[in-house]
């Protein structure tokens, strides 16, 4: 599926459209065929969709907005200072304003809303989404529908994924999946990974460094941090971000066992609360916290639920489509 | 008394104004034996020699100087001039030294008469890195000012530009290793030259707004 995708990208870009491909295309006979019987290819890495470059930004009132987007997403902290409750910008969970894959870009979201998403338990328009981001990531309070800071966000959004096809889940969306480690992840292997890798960006204490009065390196819990209720708490979500992100400039560096352990270390700190919290933590809990997460919970009590989970997936669940591959529905699984 | 209040009003410059008025320690002014008195060729102000590829020295964290001084030392990095001045310092020397310099104001930055469009490409590469080389941009680093994040990180707006050139081209080719988890290398070997001078050329073009000389 995705590898026809990466095919139509080629013949695509050999029209013009978009660039980026570094393998040839198959002959045309075959990107015409189904997917289901297109021959498999040998180890051609799909080609990534290339979002427009800046310097295309019109220069007009959809240009402004556009740049105005651009700006919220990069400096979220001053552009949109009303609406984020700590340290953040939307930025630094998604690289290179938004552009990066395998860092949920914007890019690859913008063509897949409205979907329906299990953590709302509603269908979600791409502006829903982001005021989502607004709750959780960025611990503050959503910006309305129709407000400049809206309509500036979905913009930059909509550009960004100028050409790409709509309804498609495309090669490099969302976070990297990493294949579950040989070893159960562990906290205190994490620190120790935590130390030798992470330390000298997010600090000791994972308080971020702040340079002339703004965050250089953005705070990984604590007060500053994203809340309980963000994708990022998640231990699964957190590994896939880190081993392709992390340590900056270094992504892919970390062994899978590496990226679940510090991932699991991270999350094990404390951080603002999920805006969705009942005042009982254990309900609140099993109200929204069925996951691949720490709230509420120690690390060996999520091992034991974890297990438990695998145990009770039937035989009959297992060969069912992974959401993800429905229609309609988000592959994003949390926010 | 008056001076007092001068330098409350002077407000986030009063660390460096007050080190200012103090004496430069001997070891920048006269130097010891080997040691050659930094300031022949940093200056008592820090501001180093375009020309000679002597660095600004103005503003350095005192704990990126100490690094610098301690790698020379190892040889994890390496300079027929610098090099043997390192060795003879003694703790002492660096501290003073290092104090010293982080007080001074940095200087402002030359108006290079380089080509716009080189400057450009520069400035690009700065804020924006070329991610699809993989390669992370200079401000994510050294702050979106250039102006550095103490204590690892170190200012690299308003430097020479031929002594940014060298350090790039040396982390490149293998001769300075003493950059923190391979941070610097992995950047510096994805750049071609052709980059690697247009970077330099851009952060000679900038320095502290308002500040310096
Ligand atoms: C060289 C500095 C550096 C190192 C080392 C580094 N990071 Fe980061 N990290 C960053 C920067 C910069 C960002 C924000 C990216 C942006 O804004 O473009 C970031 C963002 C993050 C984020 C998302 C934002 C947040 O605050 O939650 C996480 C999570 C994270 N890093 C985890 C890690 C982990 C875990 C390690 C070690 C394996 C690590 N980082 C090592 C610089 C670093
Ligand atoms: C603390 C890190 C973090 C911050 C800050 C953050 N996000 Fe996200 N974002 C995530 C995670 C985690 C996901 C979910 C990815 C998944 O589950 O696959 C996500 C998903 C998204 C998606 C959907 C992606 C998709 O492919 O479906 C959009 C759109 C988005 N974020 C926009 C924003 C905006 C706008 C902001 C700022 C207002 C923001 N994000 C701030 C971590 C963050
Ligand atoms: C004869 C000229 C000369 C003298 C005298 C000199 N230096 Fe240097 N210094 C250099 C050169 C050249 C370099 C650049 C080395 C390189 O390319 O790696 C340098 C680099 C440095 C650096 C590294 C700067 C950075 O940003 O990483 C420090 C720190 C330093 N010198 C401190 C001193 C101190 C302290 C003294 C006095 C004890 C001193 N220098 C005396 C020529 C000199
Ligand atoms: C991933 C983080 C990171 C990025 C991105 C980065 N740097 Fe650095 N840089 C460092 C670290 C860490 C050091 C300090 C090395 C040491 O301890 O000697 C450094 C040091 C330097 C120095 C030496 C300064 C001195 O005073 O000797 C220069 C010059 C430099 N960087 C230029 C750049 C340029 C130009 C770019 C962009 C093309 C860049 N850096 C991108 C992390 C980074």
């Amino acid at each position: 599926m995705n590898q026809s995708i990466g095919y139509l990208l080629c013949v695509l870009a050999l029209g013009g459209m978009v660039s980026g491909c570094d393998k040839p295309p198959p002959p045309a006979a075959t990107v015409a065929a189904p997917a289901a019987t297109a021959p498999a290819p040998v180890a051609v890495a799909p080609a990534r969709f290339a979002p427009p470059a800046e310097s295309d930004i019109p220069e007009n009132e959809f240009g402004e907005a556009v740049l105005l987007g651009k700006n919220i997403f990069v400096n979220t902290q001053q552009y949109a200072k009303d609406f984020v409750g700590n340290g953040m910008n939307c930025a630094n969970c998604h690289l290179d304003n938004g552009r990066k894959a395998d860092s949920a870009p914007l890019w690859a979201a913008y063509v897949l809303y409205p979907a329906y998403r299990q953590k709302t338990g509603q269908i979600d328009t791409i502006q829903s989404r982001i005021q989502g981001c607004f709750l959780y990531s960025m611990n503050g309070k959503p910006p309305a529908l129709d407000s400049k800071e809206m309509t500036a966000l979905v913009t930059y959004h909509y550009w960004l994924a100028k050409g790409a096809p709509t309804g498609v889940k495309m090669p490099g969306q969302g976070y990297l999946k990493v294949a579950k480690p040989a070893q159960k992840p562990d906290v205190a292997r994490g620190r120790a990974v935590y130390e030798n890798n992470c330390a000298i960006c997010h600090g000791a204490n994972g308080e971020g460094i702040q340079a002339r009065g703004e965050y250089a390196f953005p705070p990984l819990w604590g007060n500053d941090s994203f809340n309980w209720g963000a994708g990022m708490h998640r231990v699964d979500t957190a590994a896939g971000f880190i081993q392709a992100n992390m340590p900056y400039g270094l992504g892919g560096t970390l062994s899978d066992q590496e990226a679940w352990d510090v991932a699991l270390f991270m999350n094990s700190h404390e951080r603002p609360q999920d805006p969705r919290f009942s005042g009982s933590l254990a309900q609140t809990r099993d109200q929204h916290h069925e996951e691949n997460c720490l709230y509420g919970r120690t690390p060996e009590e999520l091992a034991a639920a974890l297990e438990k989970q695998a145990k009770t997936a039937t035989a009959a669940e297992k060969t069912k489509p992974a959401a993800e591959q429905l229609e309609g529905i988000s592959p994003a699984i949390s926010h | 008394m008056r001076s007092t209040t001068r330098l409350i009003f002077m407000g986030t410059m009063v660390m460096a104004a007050s080190i200012a008025a103090a004496a430069p320690p001997a070891i920048v002014t006269q130097g010891k034996g080997a040691a050659i008195a930094c300031a022949s060729c940093h200056g008592v102000d820090g501001a180093g020699n375009a020309q000679a590829g002597f660095p600004v020295l103005a503003q350095l964290p005192p704990a990126h100087f100490a690094k610098q001084i301690a790698d020379f030392k190892a040889g994890t990095r390496a300079n027929p001039v610098m090099s043997p001045i390192a060795m003879a310092m003694s703790a002492e020397d660096i501290e003073a030294s290092a104090r010293h310099y982080a007080g001074q104001a940095r200087p402002k930055a030359a108006a290079a008469p380089a080509d716009p469009a080189v400057i450009a490409r520069g400035k690009q590469l700065a804020i924006n890195g070329a991610w699809d080389r993989d390669v992370p941009p200079c401000f994510k680093c050294h702050a979106v000012d250039g102006l550095g994040v103490a204590p690892a990180f170190p200012p690299i707006a308003g430097q020479h530009a031929a002594y940014t050139v060298s350090q790039l081209q040396a982390w490149k080719t293998g001769a300075r290793t003493n950059d923190p988890q391979t941070l610097m290398k992995t950047v510096a070997e994805k750049l071609t030259d052709d980059e690697i001078r247009a970077v330099a050329d851009y952060l000679a073009t900038i320095g502290t707004p308002g500040e310096g000389k």
